[in-house]
């Protein structure tokens, strides 16, 4: 492969939006999404989309295709690629334009995959059908390209169908597959949102190379402003449909103009001072738990942690690794079949059902989606008041009364909101909600788990700081779940590192994040993207040297 | 109240349509002893005479008006079929939200013996326990509404195992709530939307077997007016080109297609509010 | 591939299962007769000798699990007893009137089938065009109306009116092909006509359904052509819901045949079911109930072992 030296911003315009204004239908009315972007993309350049959700990053992605989710629909504004005006275009000139020139890399590639056909029959769909390759041809360029990717036994792994292979090497496979055509631009659509940070990694290393190897410009869209700054090499940042600030990779993340963008940047910056006495015999302790969900394998195997006073135990690991499990056993959900839960000294019986209603106040939850875990036919007054009246006997004014402090502590106007269906309320609100449905039994401890993760950026650091706040008030342990080490670092005081049912390393915070690490906790650590542009290489180029 | 006025504006045609007819047959069978000319089962005059300003639709074959025994139809067979629906619903719903909320065997026991009972189709199975008990009203009620609540038992099962799973439904556990506590305010408002919906279409069901059954001579039994023997029992004078027994017919028809659009708006609007 | 060949075994002795259940609840019915057959039959007023004698050659003097033994043996060796009501074979009376059933179900099934599927992948490929909403309105009153309701307009209309078809349909063993077409032409229609409704919206909702897969916005995404989207990105996925629309109304059709057989007079074995149902020929209902209960099971089970034929992933396992 030839590289093309010339510097990005003198080559030619292949994409270019003006006055791009896109409406989504809801309820038979027409309501504008995007209101008016602009948008320039030259060859071989990789243009990040990054906003929180509502952005309308995808559905600029997806306009660049000249193609409308259903109930959606381009309204105003231009789109030319490579000279061509796709807005004016009939639908059979633009089909032929999608694959072969812009190909798409969907989110998830486990759904997008069709699972009646074999991956090879899928990457060769595109050259066949367009006529740009033979069958034979097209597909020793497979077996290239999925060498290319690093992706396992690349001679045969075509001949699998979807279902038959890792999240991790599906998403290598799409990108293989929106390369088969050698397109002149191909639209990553947060390809790497719904995997593992270890996956992650990989994932991004591959796509970056064959991107800078076939000199394809390429649209990036996500969320998280680090994974961007390691691909990008321009940053558009959007809200609510609109520009924020639109600049060169490095330049914006080294100095960014607009307070948005501050903020985005600065959200991994929250760190609490360590609470609580470490000393102080535990609240809560695990030992040597073992449990499997009906006859099947273990999914804890001998786990034992302990949850200080008012001190906040991080429990961290990837999907699969237990960790929500213990908290499914820590409240009786799933009793265990070996090893012991006791509270202040005192065992606690495995059985949600066996255990006293005094037990059960001491200890609440709060879950990763407010939307899931709100009743929506339920108004704020009865799902905190509930708790109120079932463990504390609460009625009437009371209860109201009580409820309204609720609301306040947590940073909601009780008038504007006691009266409310969770539908209307915003998703970080909703999470307040539960966090006070939570406080009202009055507990000592809080399990939350990954009580962040399906929030956007800045809501979350809201979320986060919120809780770090009652702690310092009121005095609560909480038992924190997550896989995003971030988190962690914002929030804990104790860390615990999960992996397949075992804990692999625990201790206070300082200790377990400073090296010397487990070998786990130290592929968990380095896989997390920071902000700074070169950290892929950096990390890419470490483990490259300890290999 | 002003929100249901607010979508009631927005409803297609075939909505408000299907509500007219819906509101005019219950007038019917709430007011039919007033509205109608004669007594349900009186003998007014000869067999099968024309429409006349005395019998606008004409009489019978045992020389009833056609007209009351119409308007007494509706009462009888739409009050059947909707204390059969409503009987159907009290155990299918009941029984889906205990086999979702308790699981275990509770749910393997109620969902196998609902797999077999589904296993014989419900004509056939309703001819031959109506063989056996004989076609007295209750047990007609009784039969059909025990063989539907099989289908109301799977949707209500369906839609409570996918609220049964909600974080809230959890909340409640770990907080120590009873069973009915879950089942009444965690689980029935939720499912409330695909429950109206589905009554709608089971009534349609009910209301077209009860009518089938009738028309074969199996359902509501003579004298009492009802549509289904109503076609059967003039069905002779259509091969005379005489259309009148096809007015029953058509009521039946009308009835159905009112509550059907009626449903299909709502299935559209719930479904769509989801989005 | 051992997988998929535990699922079919799994699901085919659940479906063998099933089968004894039912028959099983039909003899059963039966003893739940107040006082026994043999006095429901002839009646309080018949003499006590007689009852017994009668008790005897129904051999209800057996313990119960003995006769059903006995029964559900001769049942399968085709031997269903005698009719009370004539004293004929039953299986005798049986046999051509459900072939004739089957003619009717088949006759009605291969205009119907094709043609639902044909309109409503149609409907569902253009959702919410004009078309569609209209033939929503046509096919909502279809199934809305009673079977009778359709058969007697479609006597009113093209036998009695226009004089194309008979209006009854009397067939004997010596029809011809040809000429038995004809006479079963409106009962056919009847039958197509409200199968058709149904077995359009339900392909109309399975294909809109797979149509917002993610993985059919890929091939869109591709830039593949409209026709190759269809058959060969949504086909391949939608054979199970299809199959199961198919064998689902097939099964509708062959139970549903009853009233149109009524309105038609047509010799086929749902006219014998009702008959004897009101002259409550118990054997005679039993062993009808029996042959459509089992022909449904047995639909129904083929449509489950060809959803697990035609799953991908099942197909192809880990």
């Amino acid at each position: 492969m030839s590289t093309n030296h010339t510097a990005p911003e003198e080559r030619e315009i292949l994409v270019e939006m003006r006055g791009l204004r896109i409406e989504g239908q809801s309820e038979d009315q027409w309501n504008e999404i995007v209101h008016g972007v602009d948008v320039t993309l030259r060859r071989g350049e990789v243009l990040g989309l990054i906003g929180e959700s509502g952005a309308g990053k995808s559905t600029i992605g997806l306009a660049s295709m000249a193609f409308a989710r259903p109930g959606c629909r381009i309204s105003g504004g231009t789109v030319m690629f490579d000279g061509m005006d796709l807005t004016a275009m009939p639908e059979s000139e633009k089909r032929k334009l999608r694959g072969t020139r812009i190909a798409y890399v969907a989110q998830s590639a486990a759904a997008s995959f069709n699972p009646a056909h074999r991956l090879i029959d899928q990457y060769s769909e595109m050259p066949v059908q367009h006529g740009v390759l033979d069958r034979a041809t097209s597909e020793s360029d497979a077996v290239d390209l999925f060498r290319r990717l690093k992706l396992p036994d690349p001679e045969t792994i075509g001949f699998r169908y979807p279902h038959q292979v890792s999240g991790g090497q599906l998403q290598r496979a799409m990108t293989a597959m929106a390369m088969s055509c050698k397109p002149d631009l191909i639209i990553f659509d947060e390809p790497t949102t719904a995997l593992d940070v270890t996956t992650q990694i990989e994932v991004l290393a591959a796509i970056r190379d064959v991107v800078e190897q076939f000199d394809t410009a390429a649209m990036y869209i996500t969320h998280d402003l680090a994974v961007v700054a390691q691909m990008a090499d321009r940053i558009m940042v959007l809200r609510h449909g609109n520009l924020v600030e639109e600049g060169n990779a490095r330049a914006m993340l080294a100095n960014p103009r607009e307070e948005y963008t501050r903020q985005l940047l600065s959200v991994r910056s929250f760190q609490k001072a360590t609470a609580g006495d470490a000393t102080q015999a535990p609240l809560l302790k695990v030992e040597g738990v073992t449990a499997s969900y009906g006859s099947g394998p273990k999914v804890l195997d001998d786990v034992s942690i302990e949850i200080g006073h008012a001190r906040t135990v991080a429990v961290v690991g990837e999907s699969g690794s237990g960790k929500s499990t213990l908290a499914r056993v820590i409240t009786g959900l799933l009793p265990l079949s070996d090893g012991s839960v006791s509270y202040k000294g005192e065992v606690l019986p495995p059985r949600l059902k066996d255990r006293e209603r005094g037990q059960l106040r001491t200890m609440q939850m709060i879950y990763q989606m407010p939307d899931t875990a709100l009743n929506p036919k339920q108004r704020i007054r009865e799902i905190i008041g509930r708790p109120l009246s079932f463990y504390l006997d609460m009625t009437g004014s009371k209860r109201e009364e009580r409820t309204r402090e609720l609301l306040s502590l947590i940073e909601l106007e009780p008038d504007d909101y006691i009266d409310r269906l969770p539908g209307e309320l915003s998703g970080g609100q909703k999470q307040r909600i539960c966090i006070a449905r939570a406080l009202a039994a009055e507990p000592e401890l809080i399990i939350c788990d990954e009580v962040t993760s399906a929030l956007d950026q800045l809501v979350a650091e809201e979320v986060l700081k919120l809780l770090q706040r009652l702690q310092d008030d009121l005095r609560v342990s909480y038992m924190f779940i997550t896989h995003d080490l971030a988190t962690v670092r914002a929030i804990a005081d104790d860390v615990v590192v999960m992996l397949q049912g075992k804990v692999v390393e625990s201790g206070p915070k300082d200790e377990v994040m400073t090296p010397p690490h487990h070998d786990y906790t130290e592929l968990l650590l380095s896989s997390v993207p920071e902000m700074d542009p070169d950290w892929l290489t950096r990390v890419l180029e470490a483990r490259q040297a300890n290999a | 109240m002003e929100a249901a006025l607010k979508a009631l504006r927005k409803a297609p045609p075939t909505a408000l349509f299907g509500m007219a007819i819906i509101l005019f047959y219950v007038f019917l069978a709430v007011f039919a002893p007033i509205i109608s000319p004669y007594g349900e089962t009186e003998i007014v005059g000869e067999q099968f005479e024309d429409w006349s300003p005395d019998y606008l639709l004409g009489t019978d074959n045992l020389g009833r008006d056609m007209a009351t025994r119409l308007i007494y139809g509706a009462r009888n067979t739409i009050g059947i079929a909707f204390i059969t629906t409503c009987l159907a619903f009290m155990i299918g719903v009941t029984m889906g939200f205990l086999a979702s909320t308790l699981g275990g065997w509770v749910d393997q026991l109620t969902s196998r013996v609902v797999d077999i009972l589904m296993a014989i189709p419900s004509l056939i199975f309703a001819l031959l326990l109506l063989t056996i008990f004989g076609t007295s009203m209750p047990s007609l009620i009784i039969i059909i509404a025990v063989l539907d609540s099989t289908r109301v038992y799977r949707l209500s099962r369906a839609v409570s195992q996918g609220i049964v799973v909600m974080d809230y439904v959890e909340v409640s556990k770990l907080r120590g709530e009873g069973l009915w506590y879950i089942m009444k305010n965690e689980i029935l408002p939720n499912a409330m939307a695909p429950l109206v919906a589905e009554f709608g279409l089971r009534f349609c069901f009910v209301f077209l077997f009860i009518s089938a059954l009738s028309f074969l001579g199996l359902g509501i039994q003579p004298p009492t007016a009802d549509w289904g023997s109503m076609v059967r029992a003039n069905a002779d004078l259509i091969t005379y080109g005489i259309l009148t027994p096809l007015i029953p017919a058509a009521s039946i028809a009308l009835l159905t297609v009112g509550v059907n659009f009626v449903v299909d708006w709502f299935l559209h609007k719930t479904s769509g509010l989801r989005e | 591939m051992s997988q998929i060949l535990t699922m079919v075994a799994q699901r085919l002795a659940l479906g063998l299962l099933t089968l004894i259940a039912v028959s099983l609840i039909i003899f059963l019915a039966v003893e739940l007769l107040p006082g026994d057959l043999a006095e429901a039959i002839l009646g309080q007023a018949a003499l006590p000798e007689t009852v017994a004698a009668f008790r005897r050659e129904l051999r209800l003097d057996l313990p119960p699990h003995e006769r059903y033994i006995e029964w559900l043996g001769a049942m399968m060796q085709g031997d269903m007893g005698r009719s009370l009501a004539n004293n004929r074979e039953i299986s005798e009376l049986i046999g051509v009137r459900f072939g004739n059933t089957l003619f009717l179900a088949a006759y009605a099934a291969i205009i119907a089938v094709p043609l639902a599927l044909f309109l409503g992948i149609l409907a569902a490929l253009y959702r919410n065009s004009l078309y569609d909403r209209a033939i929503n309105v046509v096919t909502l009153s279809s199934i809305s109306s009673p079977e009778f309701f359709v058969a007697y307009i479609l006597i009113a209309w093209l036998a009695n009116t226009l004089g194309w078809f008979p209006s009854i349909s009397n067939v004997h063993e010596g029809t011809g092909l040809l000429e038995r077409l004809y006479r079963t032409a409106l009962p056919a229609m009847t039958m197509t006509l409200v199968v058709v409704a149904h077995m359009m919206r339900m392909t109309r909702a399975s294909i809109i359904n797979l149509l917002a897969s993610p993985y059919i916005e890929m091939a869109n995404l591709k830039g593949l052509s409209r026709m190759r989207v269809i058959v060969h990105h949504a086909l391949p996925n939608a054979w199970a819901p299809i199959i199961n629309v198919i064998v689902l109304n097939l099964a509708f059709l062959i139970v549903g045949v009853v009233v149109v057989e009524v309105v038609f007079v047509y010799p086929g074995l749902g006219q014998l079911l009702i008959d004897s149902v009101s002259k409550r020929d118990v054997p005679v209902v039993q062993a009808s109930c029996l042959i459509f209960a089992v022909t449904y099971i047995l639909l129904n089970l083929t449509a489950d072992v060809l959803a697990i034929l035609t799953n991908p992933r099942l197909m192809h396992p880990k």
